[in-house]
């Protein structure tokens, strides 16, 4: 029981992690239907973006503190910002209006050129995270000598995902900027006639997925104390799961998926085998979709005839 | 008409707690046309996507007969329905392949039979003469409705590229290229001016005299509905509250009542 | 747009420029010891930021002046299309006649007779790929899954029960096939980017089981020592075992291990001819024009008594099993094989061939996989900006073509062909 209990605290960190990635892919989705395959390198390129600001402080006498690693955090979303802004107008609105596949090929090849950019600028050896935050607290002690540990960190990052949630709901439901976000969801030609700038649209919401892909970014440099070029495919594959488990296009539903991902890939690693997580994950995804093609928050849609 | 073709019992589709179609009971007879109207939103299209498959409906039952089968379709797969029970179908919206050509949806409408003439592909690559003919075939039945419609010289055009009522006219003959014993039309008329409004009612006419198919159409085109209809079935609010000859139906009172509203100055006048 | 305009807009862009530049290109982390220690490189960022700025500026403003100018219709002719089959088809015996000759031309090495079967092998895995995407419309992000089922069923029967390349063959297809009606049967109900997700999954997964079922693959060191295939029992070495004759020996030859790769590049050149005709003839017939009705119109197809499932179910089996052939190829032209061999930018590169070449388009394919497949072989030297230039490429063609390089379909038959019966 205290085992479970540790490894779900583990799963649920590392789920609020894959829904903060999710939910770029779900919002991106939902506006232009299209799956954003560059996105995992954003998340990538957030966490490299705190190697490089942590390193670029302990240079100028600045250890990692609790302090620092806000305002790296803070420091990091302008960057990757800019990055979701850059990539949504190179690589993809030139393709808009044109078939379903070009954008998708598009992607792939930003997706391929930025890891490459990243492993060309910053090395291809993995990048050491200094320790910021130790420690944690005791939750439970079992009989036989086992303790569920939280992290200091893994309650940073749960209540990040926690207060970025509540804001992003604020945003999506009681600002302009949301409303014209679910105009644009639902008819894009109606909302262009209604006077919403579609373009400006399509690009904050670009720009809001990099900002989340990037905070989630760094929070996972902290966690795990290294990064790699190569570390975005994998989660950026597994967060776009996360929003199709959930449902594509429901943001609740991408935090929903993200979480119940990351549950399953700890309780798998921690039971069966950790080198089969992956296998495990997809084959959850396969049920789910056959039995609830929609994803589990999605709304079941009727074949218009 | 002692067998009718098509035969509707108490035919219900809900939605949640929407009611779409409400226990409607009605026949089709072989070689007739018979007309669906009511106001929008009174459940034909509906009752057509129930027919055809693409809903299962919630109750009731829908009993076709051709070649001396009975086919209960409520109970069948969507493909079966058109496949085995030969019933076709237009839609509201025109669907037709627009990225191919006018000759290739005609022929796609024939797949079944050539799928089999194919030996399921493997005859078929090997260029067995029999499939061979049976291409021959599809390509005369195709070539002979494209007369029919006035679409032979656009054969090999894009679908898409055709004018609307051209468009309109191939998805009628591309449903005829199934060889229906039903074929079911959802407002062939909308769109079209008043001259190929006529054509098509001449058109239909002749499906009916010289192939035999029965006909099944939802219609707003009154001077359609009126001109070539054996028998009319009239919903309202996914119920049907009139059926019978066009005379009949257009004496109905129920049947003002939901065309013009339920008018109480006219009452009191 | 004004100047002034133009200015401002160029400005933005040069500023996004600097944000996406500086930390990751201005600052390099280098490593030193424990600690990592920090090196600048604020000359690129501003090279960057002014490259930026001044291409936005021109861009446009060269625009603008364009923008003016009348435009050209870009409507396609009915005839315009018929001449476009016809040098289509030029193109093709072309390609195929200097297909066929390349090998006796002077400059073919080794280096260009192996080039080619790699272009080759991305060609038939481009045509195998085209049926599931290109025709059917169906977007499959794990095809190298198949392809790597097709090599491993190679190597394992070879190995296992001592079969030869050509009794693996078919079987290898049939298994690959067996593999994409596993996958199809419960997916392909799916909405097409979530048959996209899940095909990706799928990919992965073969390759994570490939990658840790050591006792049966061989783990990530992968099968080795994988039989070659021999012609018509002749082998391609240097000596012979008692009382059997080599290549060279029979036919007289100094020995050369140019032989077998000259060999090597026939047979996939037959396997390839071998698909383009199958796929080209099924095109024509019932299954094909349904797989592309599919791709226009699902509903319209279930209208007029198609299968949905089966149909689509078929085009993936088709798919799949071209994907096993070339994989059994692979296998044993590398004698080796790996699940390294076998990862997502495989079927990444696939996906951007089929796209890059138009899709459905045969010629296109060819022309596509030619592309990418000598692009990193050009940029060769430059190791590191190999697969950047790549990822780049992919990026500015589908710009640059979006509906790719033959965009233009061409109808599977013509009324013009069958003439009207003696009446």
């Amino acid at each position: 029981m205290e085992y479970f209990l540790q490894q779900a605290i583990n799963g649920l960190t590392l789920g609020a992690v894959y829904g903060l990635i999710a939910i770029g892919y779900t919002m991106v989705y939902g506006i232009i239907g299209m799956i954003n395959f560059a996105h995992g390198e954003v998340y990538m390129i957030g966490s490299f973006i705190a190697v490089i600001l942590l390193a670029l402080l302990g240079a100028w006498g600045f250890p990692p503190s609790l302090a620092i690693l806000l305002i790296v955090l803070l420091a990091a979303i302008p960057f990757t910002s800019a990055f979701g802004w850059a990539i949504e107008r190179v690589a993809y609105r030139p393709l808009r209006g044109s078939f379903r596949l070009a954008p998708l090929i598009s992607a792939i090849g930003m997706s391929i050129f930025l890891q490459n950019l990243v492993q060309f600028l910053q090395g291809a050896r993995n990048k050491p995270v200094p320790t910021a935050l130790p420690g944690g607290f005791t939750l439970m002690e079992a009989a036989s000598g086992f303790t569920v540990q939280v992290r200091w960190l893994q309650i940073v990052v749960v209540a990040m995902t926690v207060i970025l949630m509540v804001g992003l709901t604020l945003l999506i439901q009681r600002t302009s900027f949301g409303r014209a976000q679910r105009a644009c969801e639902q008819d894009m030609k109606m909302a262009m006639l209604l006077g919403i700038d579609v373009n400006a649209t399509i690009a904050r919401t670009f720009v809001l997925g990099a900002a989340l892909a990037g905070i989630a970014g760094v929070m996972v440099a902290y966690y795990y104390n290294v990064v790699h070029f190569y570390d975005g495919f994998l989660a950026g594959l597994k967060a776009f799961t996360a929003a199709v488990l959930g449902g594509i296009g429901s943001v609740p539903g991408a935090m929903l998926g993200g979480l119940l991902i990351g549950l399953i890939e700890a309780l798998w690693s921690a039971y069966f085998s950790i080198e089969y997580k992956d296998v495990a994950v997809f084959s959850v995804l396969v049920l789910v979709l056959i039995f609830r093609p929609t994803g589990i928050l999605g709304r079941p849609e009727i074949e218009k005839v | 008409m002692n067998q009718p073709l098509l035969a509707v019992r108490d035919l219900t589709m809900r939605f949640g707690g929407l009611v779409a179609v409400d226990r409607v009971s009605f026949d089709v007879a072989g070689g007739a046309i018979t007309a669906v109207i009511g106001p929008n939103g009174a459940g034909k299209t509906t009752l057509f996507n129930c027919l055809t498959g693409f809903y299962r409906p919630s109750a009731g039952s829908m009993t076709l007969v051709a070649d001396g089968h009975r086919y209960a379709l409520e109970r069948m797969q969507g493909h079966r329905i058109n496949a085995q029970a030969r019933v076709a179908r237009t839609f509201q919206n025109i669907r037709l392949f627009a990225g191919m050509t006018v000759l290739e949806n005609l022929m796609i409408a024939q797949h079944g039979r050539l799928m089999r003439a194919s030996g399921y592909t493997f005859l078929g690559l090997i260029g067995w003469p029999g499939y061979r003919r049976a291409e021959a075939d599809a390509v005369e039945r195709a070539r002979y409705w494209l007369g029919r419609m006035n679409l032979e010289d656009r054969a090999d055009d894009l679908a898409g590229q055709l004018p609307y009522g051209a468009q309109r006219r191939l998805e009628i003959a591309r449903a005829l290229c199934t060889q229906p014993a039903l074929l079911c039309l959802d407002e062939p008329a909308a769109g079209l001016n008043p001259r190929e409004s006529a054509e098509l009612n001449e058109l239909l006419l002749f499906i009916r005299r010289e192939h035999g198919v029965g006909i099944l159409l939802i219609e707003h085109d009154m001077s359609v509905v009126m001109g070539i209809s054996d028998h009319i079935v009239v919903l309202d609010y996914g119920r049907k509250i009139a059926d019978g000859t066009p005379a009949e139906v257009r004496a109905d009172p129920a049947v003002i009542r939901a065309y013009l509203g339920e008018d109480e100055e006219q009452g009191a006048a | 747009m004004s100047p002034l305009h133009a200015v401002r807009d160029a400005a933005i862009a040069a500023f996004v420029a600097l944000a996406v530049a500086l930390p990751i290109v201005g600052v390099r982390t280098v490593d030193t010891g424990a600690v990592l220690g920090v090196d600048f490189r604020l000359d690129w960022v501003a090279a960057i930021v002014a490259t930026v700025f001044l291409g936005r500026l021109c861009v446009l403003l060269w625009m603008g002046r364009r923008e003016r100018a009348p435009r050209q219709a870009g409507m396609l002719e009915t005839t315009a299309l018929g001449w476009l089959a016809l040098i289509g088809r030029f193109l093709a015996y072309g390609i195929m006649g200097f297909a066929l000759i390349l090998p006796m031309m002077s400059f073919a090495d080794r280096y260009v007779v192996d080039t080619a079967t790699q272009v080759l092998i991305y060609v038939m895995l481009g045509w195998g790929l085209n049926v599931v995407v290109g025709l059917a419309g169906l977007l499959d992000l794990g095809y190298v899954a198949f392809y790597a089922v097709g090599a491993y069923s190679y190597a394992l029967l070879a190995q296992n029960f001592g079969l030869n390349f050509w009794q693996c063959l078919p079987l290898a297809g049939l298994f690959a096939a067996f593999f994409g009606i596993l996958l199809g049967f419960p997916v392909l109900r799916l909405r097409g980017d979530y048959l996209a997700i899940v095909t990706l999954g799928f990919g992965e997964m073969i390759r994570i089981i490939l990658n840790n079922w050591a006792s049966f693959t061989g783990g990530p060191n992968g099968l080795t020592s994988i039989p070659r295939p021999s012609f018509f029992g002749l082998e391609f070495s240097r000596s012979a075992p008692e009382g059997e004759q080599t290549f060279h020996q029979f036919f007289g030859l100094e020995y050369s291990t140019l032989h077998r790769l000259v060999f090597m590049y026939y047979l996939i050149l037959i396997l390839a001819f071998l698909t383009s005709w199958a796929v080209g003839r099924m095109r024509k017939l019932p299954v094909g024009r349904a797989w592309e009705a599919l791709r226009e119109d699902e509903i319209a197809c279930q209208s007029l008594g198609i299968n949905r499932t089966m149909t689509k179910l078929t085009a993936f089996a088709i798919g799949a099993s071209f994907g096993g052939f070339a994989g059994s190829f692979f296998a044993t032209r590398q004698g080796f094989i790996s699940p390294e061999s076998f990862t997502f930018i495989e079927s990444a590169t696939i996906l951007a061939i089929v796209v890059l070449g138009g899709m459905g388009s045969q010629v296109g394919v060819v022309l596509a996989a030619t592309v990418l497949v000598l692009l990193p072989e050009v940029f060769r030297d430059l190791a590191h900006y190999r697969m950047m230039v790549f990822g780049l490429a992919m990026v500015l063609i589908m710009i640059w073509r979006p509906k790719g390089f033959i965009g233009a379909r061409v109808p599977s038959i013509r009324l013009a062909d069958f003439r009207r019966p003696a009446a």
